[in-house]
């Protein structure tokens, strides 16, 4: 087992309205096989049993599927590599390497201590259209409602957003559409999505800027960052249902 | 249901919600664009003429000048297409500007190009440079003798104008770097409104990129062969005159 030693410039802010500021530890005897959520959890050991404040993060599944973890290391939401935060090993990094962690810089996601924000706003703008009003029940036959593979496939390609919110992290405009594009998608080209379909991306996008994001640049950035592959054409199809949507409104239409 | 996310940042009632919307404005933006590459390509086209000689390019300028009203219903089309353009995307940048109030201490341009973070640069730059070159040659500001240049039919000749205009270094020079920043403006700006109209897809987006780049580099190259041209003097008029319409 060989140990790492890294210089951290790690966020701490005591709560939403505090400045907040960089501390700087130097980090030693890091095990090169850890995680870098296990890595914080070292530093705040050492950390509490120095007597000092450990530094707030949050994490849950730690194996890369809840969205929890979320943090930006060296400039990059979730960190180097596909994944999420939980899923970068300090083994990619290089011995001694200084490595800044802040959190999402989102005005939409207030700051809630440290590498913490409150990542609402994206439960709201799911509830503005990101579901289908389907009554549960017996489960009806499989070959009842026919599905092309292809169509499953995107499907389930956009189905994979686990709400994290690197997307909007990442954009230069702090922009959720690829998260917005993934759940229009998933549902929009699914037959259980059609009875919402016109309203949904309308609902949804007047949430999104409700709610104070920004406005998509086609930078891409949220692509490269997305733990879960989302691809960008799922902005694509938001912008299409967009449209479809509000001229549909517009003219009254009923289908 | 979204009532709960009371704001007062409400998109505003009392226009069209497509107007005021995120992606209505980008739409807005994307179709001016579209006409206005177009007018870019249809311009380069009418400029090319200037290599088939002073009796090609000054029949072209004479046939747009006997356009008439159609020329004014054109330019009128045009001025309101750029200022849509230019105006909903100052509103949108602003909106993405207070989107992100505290910066990162680390920048890391992920996979941005450059032309994408230049797009406001470049266009505001060509949006400077029209300016200034509807003031050379259509106004006719800098230098008024270019008012009482006609050829031997009797025509205003564009030809002599342009050569002698491209002759000083430094006209030639800012309209080769505005071209150039127009290049950028269109090599994102053209792959991009395929996104925004939502008429593509994950197989499709890298052509329209790697099309909106060969598209963006023939129009530069297109714009920059003529003052190139005349700079290595491959275009030339006589009489020579040295005089810039700048310097003079």
């Amino acid at each position: 087992m060989s140990t790492m030693h890294f210089h951290l410039r790690l966020w701490k802010q005591k709560s939403g309205t505090d400045a907040g500021q960089f501390i700087e530890i130097d980090a030693k005897e890091i095990p090169s096989e850890c995680s870098f959520l296990e890595m914080l959890d070292i530093v705040n050991n050492r950390m509490t049993r120095e007597g000092k404040e450990p530094v707030a993060f949050e994490s849950d599944c730690r194996e890369g599927i809840c969205g929890t973890c979320n943090m930006v290391i060296n400039g990059v939401p979730q960190g180097p590599g596909r994944g999420a935060a939980c899923q970068v090993y300090m083994r990619k990094f290089e011995n001694g390497q200084t490595i800044t962690v802040e959190p999402f810089r989102v005005g939409a996601f207030p700051i809630v201590k440290d590498l913490v924000v409150n990542r609402s706003a994206y439960d709201r703008i799911i509830r503005s259209g990101g579901f289908i009003s389907e009554h549960t029940g017996g489960a009806p036959d499989a070959s009842t409602t026919l599905i092309p593979k292809p169509v499953a496939d995107a499907a389930m390609d956009a189905a994979a957003c686990i709400g994290c919110g690197a997307c909007a992290a990442a954009c230069p405009n702090s922009s959720p559409m690829l998260f917005v594009g993934a759940k229009v998608t998933h549902l929009g080209i699914l037959p259980q999505g059609q009875a919402e379909r016109k309203s949904r991306a309308r609902n949804m996008v007047r949430t999104m800027q409700e709610e104070g994001f920004g406005n998509c640049s086609n930078y891409y950035a949220c692509e490269a960052v997305c733990p879960a592959n989302v691809p960008a054409s799922v902005i694509a199809m938001l912008n299409r249902e967009y449209i479809r949507g509000e001229l549909s409104e517009a003219v009254g239409a009923i289908d | 249901m979204s009532s709960e996310a009371t704001s007062s940042k409400k998109p505003c009632g009392c226009c069209w919600p497509i107007f005021s919307s995120s992606i209505g404005r980008k739409w807005v933006v994307a179709l001016t664009g579209i006409i206005l590459v177009l007018f870019v390509i249809g311009h380069l086209l009418g400029n090319l003429s200037i290599f088939a000689g002073p009796d090609a390019m000054n029949a072209y300028a004479a046939f747009l000048k006997s356009a008439g009203e159609l020329l004014w219903v054109v330019r009128i089309g045009l001025i309101i297409c750029v200022v849509l353009h230019i105006w909903f995307t100052i509103t949108l940048w602003r909106e993405n500007l207070a989107a992100r109030p505290q910066k990162y201490a680390v920048k890391d341009h992920l996979s941005t190009t450059v032309y994408a973070r230049l797009m406001r640069i470049s266009g505001l730059t060509v949006l400077a440079f029209v300016i200034y070159h509807l003031a050379q040659f259509t106004w006719e500001a800098f230098n008024p003798d270019y008012k009482g240049w006609v050829d031997a039919q009797g025509r205003h000749d564009v030809y002599r104008m342009v050569v002698t205009a491209f002759q000083c270094p430094f006209v030639s020079g800012f309209y080769i770097l505005a071209v150039g920043l127009l290049g950028m403006h269109l090599s994102h700006g053209i792959a991009s409104l395929f996104q925004t109209l939502g008429i593509t897809s994950k197989k499709m987006r890298p052509l329209f990129e790697q099309g909106g780049l060969v598209v963006a580099w023939l129009i530069f190259l297109g714009f920059a062969s003529i003052p190139a041209s005349v700079l290595l003097g491959l275009v030339k008029t006589t009489p020579v005159l040295p005089a810039c319409p700048l310097c003079h």
